[in-house]
């Protein structure tokens, strides 16, 4: 194998990890408060709002419902709006961070509703606000299904990083759709596979590792 | 201490609306503890989820340490409830935190500085009898030794008022002994006010000062303990004081027991008396004033404050009618006579 496909093999995986990473923190810090906002303004919660429930609540189910290739191509003129351009790593980050921003949110509000209501209710009768819940009781407590869950949304965002890789988005997907399927690079084809593959294995080793050690006191 | 006034409570479910609590009154006076007893459903949680508001009452005024509870917006009341603590029946720990952590978590709340905490935290640790294991996680204490911690948490802000919510409901007889002890102790030495709720007579037994009932929704009894079970002034409270106590035969007997008599069986009755009529000799005046012979199966009395209270199942042979008059003697003393089925002969003999 030449010494150019390899360098490409190296840029097109530091662009992927780029993508995913930069697409994750923008969708974990959005995902995050939403998801959050979601479980409190929930019946019976401590800041319920039904209707404010109700339209957050749709909003995630109806993005969640588009699938990602027609979000991708729907959303240009946004992309462009923001990034300046639709092609390239940058505008791929776009459409990659909205479709994880959802599918964070309703992990975060299962990840709270697993937690036990009473320590909400202990939480109030010794004064606390909500802000004081929200930040010492309910994240704390769902800390470690939220990694869990953001683990699952990282896996998933390689995965729709390649897509958006081969509509020129770059990286690895691009790199497997140009050399190993138009010019019958069987070589690339499986060498970008087995970097896409330890990539989720990395990551899921990561999200398994900081799970076990904040599930350490559970029952 | 704290003073309910009028309370009423509704809940609407779906189309229809459940009275939880009808018009309750209800004053605990400093450093008792005062416990309210019920069956499920009777709003017992409800009574005390109104007291730091937790719940709120459809009607009523909740006074506690002389300031209107009812009356507060919600900033000064999330301030006067670090002055109310409470524990729960399944202790509400935070899983993340050491018992140590926990303790600290609403003086964290009160915006107390770190370096001030240990002060308050380690004596309460000692009090509860922590202190080897302050650096533990809730999922290494046994249940008992988690409502310790719950206990020394409500503590930590120096409450007036202490509100127990079926507190020692998940915990083995053994450990809710070592819980009560440690409740009348923190009111002896921290003068804590107490209300309690439970469905366990047992726990009223063990440390309340005062005792009410609820049934459905109304406080139906509510009297200094002793007064409470030497005089209870409804048939639910006659229950519940009996209740406690165990008055069922042994396997042994209980297998032959019949319904209805036959030429060869006894009848089994069962006394149940309360303390004003526990120290009349009603054995003896069985024996000897009608002619009845008489076979303990199963007695206990037990002790609340120096009043004695019991129940005794015993087989009697005799008379019918010497039986019926008998009966009839227990009855106008005041004792509660029940036949509750017939022995044969040959299990229980009476030569
Ligand atoms: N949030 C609620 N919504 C509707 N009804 C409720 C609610 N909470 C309690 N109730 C009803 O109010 C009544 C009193 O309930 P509560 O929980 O106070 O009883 P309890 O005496 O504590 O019973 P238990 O011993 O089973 O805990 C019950 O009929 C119950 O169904
Ligand atoms: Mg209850």
């Amino acid at each position: 194998m030449s010494q150019t496909i390899l360098s490409l093999l190296l840029e097109a995986t530091l662009e992927t990890i780029y993508m995913v990473v930069m697409a994750s923190v923008i969708a974990a810090a959005l995902g995050l408060p939403l998801g959050v906002l979601l479980y409190v303004t929930r019946k019976g919660n401590i800041l319920e709002k039904n209707w404010l429930h109700r339209s957050l609540g749709s909003l995630v189910n109806m993005t969640r419902s588009i699938p990602f290739i027609i979000l991708m191509v729907a959303i240009i003129p946004f992309t462009r709006l923001i990034v300046g351009t639709s092609i390239g790593t940058n505008a791929a980050i776009v459409p990659l961070a909205l479709a994880a921003i959802p599918f964070i949110a309703r992990i975060v509000d299962s990840a709270l509703i697993e937690i036990h209501k009473g320590l909400i209710e202990s939480a109030l009768a010794m004064g606390a606000t909500p802000w004081q819940i929200i930040l010492k009781v309910l994240l704390p407590e769902a800390f470690p299904s939220i990694i869990n869950g953001l683990t699952l949304t990282v896996v998933t965002l390689v995965g729709y990083s390649a897509m958006a890789g081969a509509v020129g988005g770059g990286g690895l997907g691009d790199m497997a759709i140009r050399y190993g399927y138009e010019r019958f690079n069987l070589s690339v084809m499986i060498i970008t596979i087995v970097i896409m593959l330890l990539l989720v294995q990395g990551i899921q080793f990561i999200g398994d590792a900081l799970v076990k050690k904040f599930s350490l006191f559970r029952k | 201490m704290i003073i309910l006034r009028n309370i009423s409570k509704a809940y609407h479910a779906q189309a229809k609306s459940i009275e939880a609590l009808r018009d309750i009154n209800l004053h605990v006076a400093p450093g008792e503890i005062f416990g309210i007893i019920g069956k499920s459903g009777a709003g017992k949680s409800t009574l005390i989820r109104c007291v730091n508001l937790l719940e709120k009452p459809t009607q009523g005024q909740v006074i506690v340490h002389g300031e209107e509870l009812t009356a507060l917006p919600l900033a000064d009341l999330r301030k006067a409830r670090r002055k109310i603590g409470m524990i729960f029946q399944y202790f509400n720990l935070l899983s993340t935190r050491t018992v140590y952590d926990n303790i600290a978590f609403p003086l964290e709340l009160a915006g107390l500085k770190k370096s001030a905490r240990a002060a308050i935290i380690d004596p309460l640790l000692e009090l509860t009898g922590l202190s080897d294991k302050k650096n533990a996680f809730p999922a290494q204490l046994s249940g008992g030794q988690k409502q310790r911690v719950a206990i020394a948490r409500a503590l930590a802000p120096q409450p007036h008022v202490l509100l127990c919510d079926e507190a020692t409901s998940a915990l083995d007889p053994e450990t809710t002994h070592s819980i009560l002890q440690l409740l009348k102790n923190i009111r002896d030495r921290m003068n804590v006010t107490i209300l309690l709720i439970t469905h366990e007579m047992s726990v009223i037994k063990a440390c309340c000062d005062r005792v009410g009932i609820l049934e459905q929704g109304h406080l139906i009894e509510d009297n200094e303990v002793g007064e409470f079970f030497a005089y209870p002034k409804t048939e639910i409270a006659k229950n519940f004081i009996f209740s406690s106590l165990p008055q069922t035969l042994p396997p042994a007997i209980s297998q032959y027991l019949l319904p209805t008599a036959t030429s060869d069986t006894h009848p089994v009755l069962r006394l149940r008396f309360l303390p004003d009529t526990a120290t009349q000799p009603i054995i003896s005046q069985l024996i000897n004033q009608f002619g009845l012979g008489i076979n303990i199966l199963q007695g206990n009395v037990e002790y609340v404050k120096k009043h004695a209270m019991g129940v005794m199942l015993v087989a009697v042979s005799g008379e019918k009618n010497a039986l019926h008059s008998g009966m009839q003697h227990l009855k106008n003393i005041g004792v509660d006579a029940e036949v509750i089925g017939h022995v044969p002969n040959d299990i229980i003999p009476f030569t």
